[in-house]
């Protein structure tokens, strides 16, 4: 199959790529693009390591071919916050331990801060709701909860 | 204790900025210029003899580096204890998914297909699927017997006991085998040239055993090989053994073509491949008093260890001394074996067959309370170990440790009392469903077992940057634990310095020296105490050169060590391990310290039964601890959080599906890990007390969160239906399936 020209809006930046329709936006993002923050746990749409925003929806790019993905706005973990100025998930998740081995942590990231947008100020249960596409093996989820918890309160102090 | 500035602070991971931007840089996240992809051509069947390759039509082969064994320069091997496990296989293979050949290609999408058509011919042999099968040797598979390794562990006069019991009660408990799933698969990067020799990058426990591993493989000399941990995404022993299998293809790959050669798994192959958690069978025959006094148990263990003995005989240590759980044992005997059957050898996982064994007592306990009509926790109260009473290996218990009172705390948090009477008062009339609740009683060894330590010979060490930042130099790594920021608290604590300050050397085998694996529990008591004792030596070099006074600020001593190095070159101080004093071990015998120090705990289970799907849910989870010092309350609470939801997968969700010797649902849409929504409120808490031989009164924490929950959870599911399972997994249709069928009778003899 040839390759095709796509332009994607990743965080703010345009990036065009020559690649197959079929490759998927993970691939064209961590490989073409270099945006390694966004990870790979399954490649198969369950564990939710790939998370991004694409056009402002949650999707696994796993599942995304790049052809699907052609003049969208895409948001990665990159986009989130970066050093000193985290993005206030970010500095929850740091504060309450949210990230262990660090390798869900990118996508729960982005679902997390997906899942405040939407709500701003969700009950546990919709926090468990919310990130039941993100599998974690490290934390048993306690201290991410409490990170969303964390970030919602400090985004109504004003803080955020 | 309490003077602490920086040790028992919930400081900040080390590593975690760069965590929650996604800068952290992980083994898939790197490339060189010029780097192949490698692949893995693996076996199909479970025993056989390899009769021959083909290359299939379709593929430019002469693009493919192709490896063998016949490629392998030193010894086909990758050295664990034994000298049994093959880089790649030869001749015969011993279970399927066995590595045969590899294949490298510069398009990583080649490769699928180039595996696809490479077809290996093979006489297929009878293999064996079951420890009973390994047992009856049928047919024998592995040796002369099948039996990688047993053990005999005797106290007392077991004998002589079953003639004063009122109760026997026999019982037996099996577990399945479990998949780490670290969500990070298994990946390595190899580059090799004949100046520089050979470096591997990789996603790994233990630098050294692959160093280890490597040298014998390639029959380089030890300098020219060096191994660099990467950032780690999740390992749970299952990091401590592969990579060196993983290591070593990638670095038979870049021997051969000259160029760096990366490896990694997709979630299917590593599931399938890689090693798993130990089934076991374990057989309780025990003598006690009408009142509830343990006079005595004939304990027999079995693990199916796979097709290799890997590290099964450490396993079947540990899962042997923690047998008898956490009660005095006038009398005891333990029969262990670890037997050899065709599933992909089973390796290290967190727990590392304290699991298993301590599933088996505590459900035990269970029953025998049952059976003499005494509350499970009375029955436990009288019989816990206490100072001053020995273990099942003669070791005398010195620590002030406090069961009944942890036991008493823990019932108190999850209110099991009143609950415990509430819902079998509620059940009686409940339709669509039951509630129970149930406990363990556990405790798990810190460090390596027996002589272990003294083994190791740990060296840790200390030195400080040009910029004068104090750095510690270990073998020990970060796969998400926390040993970055513990062993800095440690470190900024005793040079009176802040967090800051101190950073951590990179673990690499040509920078760090060998701190030794990090695994059983053992970095915050053993090789934290190391880091404090470096930390102590490097503080009175500066102290003794008058550059820096007692009491001194971050910026003075930042200012001293930096003048320090640029008057002598370098600043350094070193630390090696010594074994706490009166710490005696007998191989043979297994009799003495079994470990220098044990972390002690009672986990609480609450359950719903839903009586018409069967499904468990757990809504509350207590777990209670005495790990000795908590060095961060955060990160140490992090861990127990993570280590119960390992268990309660362990014990209701994750089932792995083998089919002929190969593992069927290979993929997370099969293979159930709990998410989000499955796991309970997990509520912690920690006794402190200060252990005098750890690093500010240290003990091993990581492994021991995964000893409770199964063992808690069955207890709970018996008190919600009436019925006993005795087996984990215990998924909906165990349960059907047993509720089915008319409850037997339970095998108690009254003499
Ligand atoms: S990698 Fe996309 S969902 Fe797992
Ligand atoms: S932190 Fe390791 S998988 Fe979530």
């Amino acid at each position: 199959m040839s390759l095709q020209s796509y332009s994607l809006r990743v965080n703010g930046n345009i990036y065009k790529v020559a690649t197959h329709p079929m490759m998927r936006l993970l691939d064209v993002l961590r490989f073409d693009l270099e945006l390694t923050g966004t990870k790979e746990g399954c490649g198969e749409g369950e564990c939710g390591a790939c998370s991004v925003l694409m056009n402002g929806e949650l999707v696994n790019s796993c599942l995304v071919p790049v052809a699907q993905a052609d003049g969208a706005e895409i948001e990665t973990v990159e986009g989130l916050g970066q050093d000193e100025k985290l993005h206030v998930v970010q500095r929850a998740f740091l504060e309450c331990g949210g990230a262990q081995c660090g390798m869900c942590t990118p996508g729960m990231l982005v679902a997390a801060a997906h899942l405040l947008k939407k709500n701003a100020c969700p009950d546990l249960a919709a926090i468990r709701e919310g990130l039941n596409g993100n599998l974690c093996r490290c934390t048993g989820y306690m201290r991410i909860f409490e990170a969303v918890e964390r970030a919602m309160s400090s985004t109504a102090e004003g803080r955020g | 204790m309490g003077q602490e500035k920086i040790v028992g602070k919930p400081m900040l991971r080390k590593e975690g900025v760069a965590k929650v931007c996604g800068r952290a840089r992980y083994i898939d996240d790197m490339t060189m210029p010029g780097m192949l992809h490698g692949a893995t051509v693996r076996s199909s069947i479970a025993r056989g003899k390899i009769l021959g390759v083909e290359f299939g039509a379709g593929i430019p082969w002469d693009e493919f580096v192709i490896v063998t064994a016949t490629d392998i320069p030193g010894a086909n091997e990758i050295a664990m204890i034994n000298h049994d496990w093959p880089c790649l296989a030869g001749e015969v293979v011993n279970h399927a998914e066995e590595a045969i050949l590899l294949l490298a290609h510069p398009d990583r999408h080649l490769l699928p297909k180039a595996v696809a058509a490479v077809h290996v011919s093979c006489e297929e042999w009878p293999a064996v699927f079951s420890i009973e099968e390994s047992e009856r040797r049928d047919p024998v598979v592995w040796g002369e017997d099948n039996v990688f390794k047993s053990f005999l562990m005797e106290k007392g006069d077991v004998d002589a006991v079953w003639t004063l019991a009122d109760r026997v009660v026999e019982g037996e408990y099996t577990t399945g085998a479990q998949e780490h799933l670290y969500i990070e698969n298994n990946g390595a990067i190899a580059v090799y040239s004949a100046e520089d020799g050979l470096t591997v990058w990789g996603s790994l426990q233990c630098p050294f055993y692959v160093h280890k591993s490597l040298v014998k493989m390639t029959g380089l000399a030890e300098e020219k090989v060096r191994i660099v941990q990467v950032e780690t995404g999740g390992a749970f022993g299952g990091k401590e053994d592969y990579p060196s299998m993983i290591g070593a293809h990638a670095a038979l790959l870049a021997m051969k073509s000259g160029k760096p050669v990366k490896i990694v798994y997709d979630r299917a192959e590593d599931m399938a491949a890689t090693t798993k958690r130990h089934p076991s069978r374990v057989r309780h025959r025990t003598a006690v008093t009408r009142d509830g006094k343990l006079l005595g148990a004939e304990i027999e263990i079995a693990l199916d260890g796979g097709a290799y003995s890997t590290l099964s005989s450490t396993v079947l240590s540990r899962a042997t001394i923690h047998a008898g759980g956490p009660y005095y044992w006038p009398n005891i005997r333990v029969r262990s074996k670890a037997f050899a059957t065709n599933y992909p050898p089973y390796g290290a996982f967190r727990g590392f067959g304290a699991p298993q064994s301590l599933f088996a007592i505590e459900r035990h306990m269970d029953h025998i309370a049952e059976e003499l009509g005494i509350a499970p926790d009375e029955l436990r109260r009288r019989n816990f170990l206490k100072p001053g009473l020995e273990t099942a290996t003669g070791q005398e218990i010195r620590e002030e440790i406090d069961l009944d009172h942890l036991m008493g705390r823990a019932l108190a948090e999850a209110d099991y009392h009143h609950k415990r009477e509430r819902f079998a008062r509620e059940n009686a009339g409940a339709e669509s469903k039951k509630k129970g609740i149930g406990f363990a009683a556990f405790l798990h060894g810190s460090g390596f077992t027996g002589s272990g330590e003294k083994y190791l010979n740990s060296l840790a060490a200390m030195d400080v940057t040009s910029e004068g930042k104090a750095r510690v130099l270990v073998s020990s790594t970060e796969f998400g634990q926390g040993t970055n920021t513990i062993l800095c608290q440690i470190a900024a604590e005793t040079l009176g310095i802040d967090f800051d300050a101190v950073e951590m050397g990179p673990p690499d085998t040509s920078v760090v020296p060998n701190t030794g694996p990090t695994v059983a529990s053992r970095t915050s008591m053993v090789v934290g105490k190391l880091v404090h004792s470096a930390a102590v030596g490097l503080k009175k070099t500066l102290l003794a050169s008058s550059l820096l006074g007692e009491g001194c600020s971050t910026e003075e001593f930042v200012m001293a060590a930096r003048t320090y190095v640029a008057q002598h070159g370098a600043l350094r101080s070193e630390s090696r391990y010594e074994a706490p004093p009166g710490v005696h071990w007998d191989d043979q015998l297994y009799r003495g310290e079994a470990y220098a120090a044990y972390a002690w705990a009672v986990y609480v289970a609450e359950v719903t039964v839903d009586q018409t799907t069967w499904g468990v849910t757990v809504d509350d989870f207590v777990a209670v601890q005495e790990v000795g010092r908590v060095l961060n309350p955060m990160l140490a609470t992090g861990q127990i959080e993570g280590g119960v939801a390992q268990g309660i997968g362990w014990a209701l969700y994750e089932k792995v599906m083998w089919n002929r010797g190969r593992m069927g649902n290979n993929q997370m849409t099969n293979y159930i890990i709990p998410t989000s929504q499955d796991i309970p409120p997990i509520r912690v808490f920690f006794e402190e007390r200060p252990f005098g031989h750890g690093a500010y009164g240290a003990k091993g924490i990581g492994e021991l969160p995964m000893d409770g929950p199964a063992p808690a959870i069955l207890n709970a599911i018996a008190h919600a239906t009436g019925r006993q399972f005795d087996s984990v997994p215990l998924l909906p249709e165990d349960i059907f399936r047993q509720m089915a069928v008319r409850e037997p009778e339970r095998e108690v003899v009254t003499l």
